[in-house]
């Protein structure tokens, strides 16, 4: 690990104990509790920083593909499951630099979580996505999203995979980790921490969704 | 979201589009059928005054595949029987503590009495001669996954429409997406209001049949001959009922529709109700889908939230 990397995650778990305190998630303000569950969310303030260029997340993902393979000794009996809709879009990146490196056309699929959450019923219904599971018995699954942040999401998603098959285990790998982990989950391949205060959004942007690569930084916008 | 559907106008355009969305995107076709955590801890009870398989096994199986519980209030051996009111009724069910009463009466107007009196989510699965919201939008999602526009769509609607339920949900729900319905059938059973429902009124099927994108034919009750509505049901049948001649006169694209349960032989022949146009099949799988959307989208939205839909009257 790089030395960085564990001052950023002492940093992000020290601005979390200290604007987490007495903090409650469900008094939010909606946009919030929106992104709170790991949401793609569209930026709403201005963008006060950009953590990470297309550049930067090429090279993140390319070592992710590199960590995926390493760990599992090569790309049998992987399957990427993406978050949708960019931890989809992340996932089938990711299958193609596996490809690249091995040679070896992972499967791929999408996964939503709208009927997963532990909110229903305390904010407006989430909008639901038609998703893709391929088989996963006896699979080594790849949970692909691109922030992690409370890990309600991944909660969630590991309720759904498990609702549809039974893995021979799930990793989980994201692009970006913000911190403030309100469930017991860390991930297994992180493209980049990046400290943040709650009141500050990650935006991950992807070519394929939004026109451009890039992770951006950004105050919310109090609504 | 509205707090209760009581009539298929409670929901405007973006209302019904929202339910319809939901619904496309809650059970691929042909993947496996999946159950879903998502309105664990919540009751729905199902109170049919009226004998109904189809719809209340419906509604059923839309809860329970969103985890809901539900429970079957069978009105014959209940209470009921014994004189018991619909307002002790709703009464006793609130006691025990349900988030949604999903109600079937011969009275039309039973449900908006019964959304006076109780705090939970109130669902009209049909009210008399009056409403029947959920059938209506299962008819729209039908609709939808073969022609992807209903602005300027051709719905020719046929039979009994006076007591048809199903018909009035179907006119107004079709009219708000834009379509344009077309009432065909023995002037004794079209109503005479309904020159004021923004349709067209006809007597010749044979006229309308090759300019219609979709023919939606009524269930003819038996009852109706004996009360004199029509002087025999082999007449109806001859002048209004499609047979595999009229049939052949629909474009290739078209398609017909039932509510079911159909009397074979009489407002459809066996031959027509078997075509690949025919999609009565389809309209009750996409029952669970829609019901499904509707549960979800109700008792998953906070209370007092009513956005995406007009608020109730």
């Amino acid at each position: 690990m790089r030395p960085g990397r564990e001052r950023e995650r002492l940093e992000a778990a020290r601005v979390g104990l200290r604007i987490g305190a007495g903090f409650s998630f469900f008094h939010l303000p909606s946009p919030l509790r929106v992104a709170a569950v790991g949401e793609a969310s569209p930026l709403s303030g201005k963008p006060k920083a950009a953590p990470m260029d297309a550049g930067d997340l090429s090279r993140a993902l390319a070592r992710i593909a590199h960590e995926i393979l390493e760990r599992n000794k090569g790309a049998e009996h992987l399957v990427l499951v993406g978050l949708l809709s960019r931890g989809e879009i992340i996932a089938q990146r990711l299958a193609e630099r596996i490809a690249d490196i091995e040679g070896v056309k992972v499967p791929t699929g999408s996964l939503d979580i709208g009927l997963y959450r532990d909110d229903i019923g305390l904010r407006a219904p989430a909008e639901l996505k038609t998703d893709h599971i391929p088989p996963i018995d006896d699979k080594i699954v790849v949970l692909v999203d691109d922030v992690l942040y409370t890990g309600r999401s991944v909660r969630a998603a590991l309720d759904a995979l498990m609702d549809v098959g039974r893995p021979k285990a799930v990793q989980l790998a994201v692009l970006v980790d913000r911190g403030h982990r309100e469930l017991p989950i860390r991930a297994d391949y992180v493209g980049k921490n990046i400290p943040t205060a709650h009141g500050e959004e990650i935006v991950v942007r992807v070519a394929e969704a939004d026109g451009e690569d890039a992770v951006l930084v950004a105050e919310r916008e109090e609504s | 979201m509205i707090k209760h559907l009581l009539d298929i106008t409670d929901l405007d355009r973006d209302g019904i589009e929202r339910i319809l969305e939901t619904a496309a995107n809650l059970q691929p076709d042909g993947g496996a059928i999946r159950k879903y955590p998502a309105l664990r801890n919540r009751t729905v009870v199902n109170l049919f005054y009226e004998s109904s398989t189809r719809t209340r096994t419906s509604f059923e199986l839309a809860a329970k595949r969103l985890s809901a519980d539900v429970v079957n209030f069978a009105v014959s051996g209940s209470a009921v029987e014994k004189g018991e009111s619909l307002k002790d009724t709703a009464q006793t069910i609130m006691a025990m503590g349900v988030d949604a009463i999903v109600i079937r009466h011969k009275a039309s107007g039973a449900p908006h009495r019964l959304a006076q009196w109780v705090d939970a989510h109130v669902i009209n699965a049909g009210d008399g001669m009056h409403q029947h919201p959920t059938q209506a939008l299962l008819d729209l999602f039908t609709i939808r996954q073969h022609f992807p526009s209903f602005e300027g769509l051709r719905v020719a609607i046929v039979g009994d429409v006076t007591h048809s339920r199903v018909a009035r949900s179907d006119v107004q729900a079709l009219a708000t997406m834009g379509a344009e319905v077309t009432l065909v059938g023995p002037p004794t059973l079209i109503p005479p209001q309904a020159e004021h429902w923004g349709v067209t009124v006809t007597t010749d099927l044979d006229a309308v049949l090759p300019k219609a994108d979709v023919v939606y034919l009524l269930r003819m009750q038996l009852e109706r001959q004996k009360a004199g509505y029509v002087p025999s049901l082999r007449e109806y049948s001859r002048l209004w009922g499609l047979d595999s001649a009229r049939a052949s006169m629909l474009s290739d694209e078209a398609l017909v529709m039932h509510p079911g349960p159909m009397n074979r032989g009489v407002e459809i022949s066996a031959e027509v109700a078997e075509l690949p146009r025919s999609l009565i099949v389809d309209q009750v799988t996409n029952g669970i889908k829609v019901r499904m959307a509707l549960l979800y989208l109700m008792l998953g939205s906070p209370d007092g939230s009513a956005e995406g839909a007009k608020a109730n009257g």
